[in-house]
């Protein structure tokens, strides 16, 4: 996807631009992944998409440029996403529209379209996901339907990928077609009123580039771009009672005093007679769909959050269970590709660079990777097979009593995969406010980076039977906490009246294999790539920080120590307090030093407050941190040398239970830190959520210790 | 008047009136809930305070708060 973005297309008579418009779900995503080799996010809720992307690819001999964007109900800035295709498709350039139409909802659908025919831009109607319409016995015309909108209409799908030559050469074709004229028609008295518009502004030889008829419907209805454009004419101060009366007449009409609701009806009306016109029901539709007999179990009143409960607690179950399998021999790989590593290098410095550092770090976040393959297994299930708004449903409730909007669970989800693209879903929250007190609170939603954390200390001082249910305690205690604090926010920092909460519920799918290899794949192969780029780097930055300086009088001293002690045990105790004295005087023990009175009262020593210092970065340090210098200055004699058994060996319970309680709400990574602030509008938010999660983090986890403490 | 959210699991009802106003009443309507539009509850979500009704082929979660602001009749 990034190499297609990056690659800029000549500008040649042969390119094609196209803008992607539908609603919600249906598919436009999926079908530029089908017609590119894209891997556009694809998800089966509302508001997957909540950014426009470039698509470019080539077929036959032309350039295409697809540009997707965020689903809309409606010519509307309901909410952020729907601003962004809104203004796109009034502001930029672009050839052809695409409108995607999920065919087993025409009469929806066709809402859109019929507010997209008064635009002055030639369209294509994509009947997306034709192969589910056949499965429910609907059978489309669409050359009776292209006949009767004068809009081609192409029946695909995205899964199947068929008809998507069709689509593409039809796209072709309309480019050298003229200007379609819209087959639009209305109830009498607006018909009326749009004649006798035109007529006066043909009288006036109005210039617009749009159709007369295209813009007295926008005129009619209340167009806010339409109005400014025509406001400054001279024709105006004439015009402007003409449309007053015909507003009240249409309103009338329609026993209605909302134009906007008048032209809705309009447009269902119009789209019923098309519907009943090109769809015919082969099958007799069924009592009850599928989809409500799942519903019937998934959201069912008492049922329905003990069923949500379960499955979270299954996937942290297997988590560990199953994802503990591949660690062990991920660290022989990595302790044994050290050795060996190592054995080629002479010099001392470099194969300690080498192996303590760029190997133990990365190593000890690799490992970690099954871990986080269960968990994005387990979230792009969600996403993709319809459950995600069941579960908004059910919480709604939950969440309202904390000030929370039910859509925010789908941000808040997203948050457990990562930060970054939780923090961009916001978008889909209609209210500022909501929107806000979400991005506050999506860091308590533990990111993919910071399982490794949890993993490592749970397994360090948990049974293995016990781990996997401590895991989901250290989740659910973290979403729990962020109800807690969304609480208080709402109570203090967001006032205000609550936004209503209307979500459509998408049909279930079953996701294919491939849909869900590819989400988990890219996530997965990112994770990696980050392993091997900026964690080495931090990992060789950690390494020398904790070497340097050397101080060599140190050296002497001990080496004179170890060669006087007379039996071996007391040797090794020599060389261990050693590396233990030089890995403090080095400069990340001295700043270690520095920052552990401050961290004192959570029972930190400076080990782990400079893996939290460094985790700042991002969280895969902590562990990457941890790693370097329990490799550096890990005990020379240990036969098991796991990060695990060190762990578990140099730190005191009520420290770890203290470290994971901050690590959960401290300061999200650099990366993640830099959307927050874009996405929240201004620095001054990062500011406040940087004194928010600090002191929280700071409070909680001082109370953790003691509690801990206290219990054992 | 008879109001949405008043209304029982399973019943089958026709809208009458929408009292929301500007977005809200924007986004009811490109959801297909217009007067004359056939509506049906299917479900409660715990505590109550959310439903899920159908509207043509499409399902609609909807707080009561907004719920009070259709007016229904039975059919
Ligand atoms: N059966 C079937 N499912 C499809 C087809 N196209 C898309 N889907 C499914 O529909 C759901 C929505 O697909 P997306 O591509 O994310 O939809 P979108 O229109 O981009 O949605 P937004 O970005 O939220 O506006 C996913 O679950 C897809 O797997 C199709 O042709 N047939
Ligand atoms: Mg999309």
């Amino acid at each position: 996807m990034n190499e297609n973005q990056v690659k800029t297309c000549p500008i040649i008579a042969n390119h094609i631009k196209i803008a992607l418009v539908g609603q919600p779900n249906v598919g436009k995503s999926m079908l530029i992944n089908s017609v590119s080799n894209a891997h556009l996010h694809v998800g089966n809720f509302s508001g997957v998409t909540v950014d426009k992307t470039e698509v470019l690819f080539d077929y036959k001999d032309y350039h295409f440029t697809v540009v997707d964007l965020p689903g809309t109900y409606a010519f509307s800035d309901y909410t952020i996403e729907e601003r962004v295709t809104h203004e796109y498709l009034c502001a930029e350039s672009y050839d052809i529209i695409i409108n995607v139409i999920d065919s087993t909802n025409l009469a929806k659908n066709l809402q859109l379209t019929s507010e997209l025919m008064s635009m002055n831009k030639n369209v294509v109607i994509a009947l997306n996901m034709s192969d589910e319409a056949e499965k429910e016995g609907l059978d489309i015309d669409a050359s009776y339907m292209s006949e009767l909108l004068g809009i081609p209409c192409v029946q695909v799908s995205a899964v199947t990928k068929d008809g998507i030559e069709d689509l593409l050469d039809a796209v072709v074709q309309v480019r050298e077609d003229d200007k379609q004229i819209s087959k639009l028609v209305f109830s009498e008295p607006v018909e009326e009123e749009i004649a006798q518009i035109v007529w006066y502004l043909d009288k006036h030889k109005y210039g617009a580039k749009n159709s007369y008829r295209n813009v007295a419907i926008n005129l009619l209805k209340n167009n806010k771009r339409t109005y400014q454009r025509i406001h400054d004419n001279p024709i105006w101060t004439e015009l402007q009672p003409i449309l007053v009366e015909a507003s009240k007449h249409i309103e009338l009409h329609h026993d209605s005093d909302d134009i906007k609701e008048a032209f809705a009806e309009e447009y269902a009306s119009f789209n019923r007679g098309i519907v009943a016109e090109v769809v015919k029901q082969k099958k007799q539709e069924e009592k009850k769909t599928l989809t409500e007999k799942i519903d019937s179990i998934l959201i069912h009143p008492v049922l329905g959050i003990p069923i949500f409960l379960f499955f979270m607690w299954g996937l942290f179950q297997l988590t560990f269970e199953i994802g503990s399998i591949p660690m062990d021999w991920i660290d022989a790989f990595f302790g044994w590709f050290g050795d060996t590593v190592g054995a080629t290098i002479s010099n001392d410095e470099v194969r300690s660079l080498v192996v303590d550092g760029i190997i133990a770090g990365v190593g000890a976040v690799v490992l970690f990777v099954p871990n986080i393959i269960i968990l994005f297994i387990g979230i792009a299930l969600l996403e993709s097979t319809g459950y995600m708004s069941r579960v908004a449903f059910l919480l709604d409730g939950f969440f309202h009593k904390f000030g929370l909007h039910g859509q925010s669970f789908i941000p808040l989800v997203t948050g457990f995969g990562c930060s970054i693209p939780a923090y961009m879903s916001a978008r889909i929250l209609k209210n500022d406010r909501d929107r806000l007190l979400t991005l506050f609170i999506i860091g308590f939603m533990s990111c993919g980076a910071k399982l490794p954390v949890y993993v490592l200390f749970i397994g360090a001082f948990f049974s293995p039977e016990m781990a996997g249910n401590v895991l989901f305690a250290v989740y659910i205690g973290g979403a729990m906490l962020g109800l807690v604090a969304a609480k208080v926010l709402k109570l203090t920092a967001f006032k205000g009246e609550d936004e209503p909460f209307v979500m459509e519920m998408p049909k279930y799918r079953l996701p294919s294999a491939k849909l869900i290899w590819h989400t988990v794949a890219s996530k997965t192969m990112m994770y990696l790539k980050k392993a091997g780029t900026f964690i080495a780097t931090a990992a060789m930055l950690v390494w020398f920080l904790s070497n340097y300086p050397h101080n060599h009088i140190l050296e002497e001293k001990y080496e004179v120590k170890i060669e006087s002690a007379i039996s071996e045990d007391e040797k090794i105790v020599l060389s261990n307090k050693l590396q233990e004295v030089l890995l403090e005087q080095s400069y990340l023990g001295t700043i270690g030093k520095f920052t552990e009175p401050a961290f004192e009262p959570l029972g930190f020593d400076w080990k782990m407050s400079v893996a939290l210092q460094t985790g700042l970065a991002a969280k895969e340090v902590v562990v990457s941190t941890l790693g370097v210098l329990y490799a550096v200055g890990g005990d020379v004699d240990e036969e098991d040398n796991s990060l695990v058994t060190a762990i578990s060996k140099n730190i005191p319970f009520a420290s770890a239970v203290a470290f994971i309680v901050f690590v959960m709400i401290y300061l999200p990574c650099l990366a993640a830190s830099v959307v927050f602030t874009r996405e929240a509008g201004g620095i001054k938010y990062f500011f406040y959520l940087f004194a928010f999660t600090s002191i929280t983090a700071y409070t909680l986890s001082f109370i953790a210790y003691n509690l801990a403490l206290f219990l054992s | 008047m008879k109001i949405l959210s008043t209304s029982k699991r399973g019943e089958k009802l026709k809208v009458v009136r929408l009292n929301a106003n500007g977005d809200l009443k924007q986004r009811l309507l490109s959801f297909g809930i217009m007067k004359e539009a056939l509506i049906e509850i299917l479900e409660h979500a715990p505590g109550k305070s959310t439903i899920e009704v159908k509207v043509g082929k499409m399902r609609i979660a909807l707080r009561d708060k907004e719920a009070e602001l259709i007016e229904v009749e039975q059919i």
